[in-house]
């Protein structure tokens, strides 16, 4: 009967829904992958040194 | 109360390259955390340090990466309580170091991206990157930060709608940008890199 009538302005708010998920994935994709960018630099000698230090120290005092 | 049990050499070896595997992930962290690069490289050396300090503390077989990241997270803490006026000197330190890395040829999105988050109050950044990137749950994400699930989740739900906001409104600062581009780029960007489906 009337039952066209509600259903447009149901899908323009399921349409602008989409919208804003559609937006939060991309946020969340390039969120990833601003840190995935600093996952994949290569680490600096630095950090190596000082664990290699660590161990050193460790066996010297027994 | 301190556990102390002593590892023996095999562990410790796994230990270390359980660690050393970690490094980049806690650079990472440690970059979100200080916007510096630099100051977040020393922040995430002393975790490391702190962490192997600790290894006979650690309970093998339990999540490594979340502990370590906790460790982190006071140290980052810690130093903040004790030296900075760090409301200002974060704000101030994200923006040299974001837009220090400005290259007219690189991606607009990304630079963009790095800004807004750092216009995050700092918990609300370190809940989003937790759970958005770092691959943690919410319950380990309440673990890292000492706090109840429900604040992790209200957080990250406020996070993301600040920053959707942020991008949607071109707030961060940037002359020459008009408002809305740097959203209309990270869509663009996303639909690239998600590929067809």
């Amino acid at each position: 009967m009337t039952d066209q009538a509600p259903r447009e302005p149901k899908l323009e708010s399921e349409a602008s829904l989409d919208e804003a998920r559609l937006r939060q994935q991309a946020i969340g994709v390039k969120l990833r992958q601003m840190f995935d960018e600093i996952v994949n630099e290569s680490v600096p000698q630095d950090f190596l040194d000082i664990l290699r230090r660590a161990d050193d120290k460790g066996r010297v005092d027994g | 109360m301190v556990q102390r049990n002593i590892l023996d050499p095999e562990s410790e070896a796994a230990f270390k390259g359980d660690l050393v595997a970690l490094i980049p992930h806690l650079r990472a962290f440690a970059r979100t955390l200080c916007g510096d690069a630099a100051a977040a490289d020393d922040l995430a050396q002393d975790a490391v340090l702190k962490a192997w300090d600790a290894r006979s503390s650690f309970q093998m077989g339990t999540n490594m990466k979340a502990w370590t990241f906790m460790i982190l997270r006071n140290q980052f803490y810690s130093e903040k309580r004790r030296s900075w006026r760090q409301t200002q000197l974060d704000q101030d330190a994200a923006e040299r170091t974001l837009v220090a890395t400005d290259d007219p040829e690189a991606p607009v999105a990304l630079d963009e991206m790095r800004l807004a988050m750092g216009m995050l109050p700092s918990e609300q950044r370190e809940a989003l990157i937790l759970v958005g990137a770092g691959g943690f749950a919410y319950e380990e994400a309440a673990d890292i930060c000492g706090c109840a699930v429900g604040t992790v989740k209200s957080r990250v739900s406020r996070a993301r709608r600040a920053l959707h906001g942020i991008l949607e409104q071109g707030a961060y600062d940037r002359d020459g940008r008009s408002a809305g581009d740097a959203m209309r780029s990270i869509l663009a960007d996303a639909e690239r890199l998600s590929g067809p489906r």
